[in-house]
């Protein structure tokens, strides 16, 4: 108990270096209203829109309210949540990320890196400007917000296209280990077939499970993968009779259900894109 | 016997896997600095791209505002012959020099926008609004790429000197350099905010 503690510390203390802003969560949504500015229907069009221009284009838009900025500058804020969140596609970085911070009376459209050339930080300032701020000078923010998302996709429109399978990508990595995982419990059964009793199979389980974890930990790079590749391994050999036909079918079943975990319909959640600070803010 | 063999086979193995998966961060690293280091670069001379065209526009409205509109040309012009190469990044001097040169540009700049605070035909101006924009999202992401940088350059410097990244280091990378980082700008902390 005590290592766990201290490994909390330790991530929290992680954590603390960087100095991130506390950020909202994302939670499967692409209006983030933590300030409750837009009621539920108006929520449901914006909604609307930004999920059929994402399934067109492939661009994501984020709206996100805030009740506060903690202090900080809000293009200092923006760029981070953009990449904390992963808003646009991984290799196109096509995401931008509306803010609205009514408290400090801050607005800010940020760009990602692959948009920075068709939203260009004066044509994102004009926007601000001439489509948005009218609005929030009136505390009439949906209307602000709406203008401004139409024209976001105005001139964002074009400059990507999605590609059909792109759903498929996110359970790769799934798809990916579980052969894996059956290639060492493979290995593991070479091991198995010298030694009957549990005491004879330890030494085997330790030395594939070891195995396992090294060549895991090599192919992901990821610690937490390779420990839970290494423990099953060891579990399997150690406990498992693999040699009997009924283990197949029941992993069979477990891989089911892992691909659905990774499919998530309807759902969403950035795609992995980054930003480097473009776009303008603005204040009414 | 046996169990000493176990003993030290799992102790190789826990070398392994502490070692293993090290062996490439250090040329991988480098590179990652190498790439941010780029891209400060260019947003630097994005900004030095902007400068002309902003100079220009100001000496429309504000032709007797020498003083400032000398120091941002001259400031722009030392820049101009500067690029932030690998090399640079591992001579302190050179170093040094490059960020000086663009603080005193950022100096020059903040400076300059104060003083336009005071043509207001200027701040109506169309073409000023857009270059004025232009400017404040590329001192943004020099902010960022900067911050970037200066991560990418600690991650870099921790990996050498660091156990078990400096034994790697000595091992197989003998010619690996500490590389030089940003102190925390003073051009950041002396921006004056002029509120009216």
């Amino acid at each position: 108990m005590p290592l766990i503690k201290s490994l909390l510390v330790l991530v929290l203390l992680i954590g603390g270096l960087y100095g991130e802003p506390k950020f909202p969560s994302l939670s499967n949504s692409r209006i983030v209203d933590e300030a409750s500015l837009f009621d539920s229907s108006q929520k449901s069009i914006l909604e609307q829109k930004l999920a059929a221009y994402e399934h067109n284009s492939s661009n994501q838009i984020v709206i996100v309210t805030l009740k506060s900025l903690d202090g900080y500058d809000i293009s200092d804020y923006g760029y981070q949540l953009g990449r904390h969140w992963g808003i646009g596609q991984a290799k196109k970085n096509n995401g931008v990320l509306f803010i609205i911070a009514p408290n400090e009376h801050k607005v800010r459209i940020e760009v990602g890196y692959g948009l920075e050339g068709a939203l260009n930080d004066a044509t994102a300032n004009t926007i601000i400007q001439k489509d948005i701020l009218p609005f929030f000078k009136t505390g009439n923010y949906y209307e602000g917000a709406s203008k401004g998302i139409d024209s976001i996709i105005k001139v964002t429109k074009g400059e990507y296209t999605s590609e059909p399978n792109k759903a498929k990508k996110e359970d790769s990595i799934f798809e990916f280990l579980m052969p894996l995982l059956f290639l060492f419990i493979m290995i593991s059964n070479i091991f198995l077939k010298k030694g009957t009793t549990r005491k004879s199979k330890i030494i085997p389980a330790l030395v594939s499970s070891g195995i396992a974890g090294v060549i895991s930990w090599v192919m992901f790079m990821v610690i937490p993968i390779s420990i839970i590749i290494a423990v099953i391994v060891f579990l399997i050999v150690l406990f498992g009779n693999i040699s009997q036909s009924g283990y197949g079918s029941r992993s069979g079943g477990d891989l089911g259900g892992f691909g659905s975990m990774g499919g998530g319909f309807g759902g969403f959640s950035g795609g992995g894109g980054s930003f480097g600070g473009g776009g303008a803010s603005g204040s009414w | 016997m046996k169990i000493i063999g176990i003993i030290v086979g799992l102790l190789l193995l826990i070398a392994a896997i502490v070692i293993l998966p090290r062996v490439n961060n250090v040329p991988k690293l480098d590179e990652e600095v190498k790439t941010y280091a780029a891209q400060l670069d260019n947003q630097y001379k994005r900004r030095a791209d902007l400068v002309s065209n902003l100079v220009a526009t100001v000496k429309g409205y504000a032709s007797h505002e020498k003083d400032v509109l000398t120091q941002v040309t001259e400031a722009r012009a030392k820049v101009g012959q500067m690029t932030l190469t690998p090399e640079v990044l591992n001579n302190p001097e050179a170093f040094k020099a490059y960020e000086n040169a663009q603080d005193s540009l950022s100096g020059a700049l903040s400076r300059l926008m104060v003083v336009v605070e005071n043509y207001p035909e200027l701040k109506a101006n169309e073409n000023f609004l857009n270059l004025q924009a232009q400017l404040e999202g590329t001192e943004n992401r020099i902010a960022v790429a900067r911050k970037d940088y200066i991560e990418a350059v600690k991650q870099y410097n921790l990996e050498l000197r660091t156990i078990p990244g400096k034994w790697v280091a000595a091992i197989l990378y003998p010619d690996a350099e500490v590389k030089q980082n940003f102190s925390v700008s003073p051009a950041d902390q002396a921006v004056p905010k002029v509120t009216f």
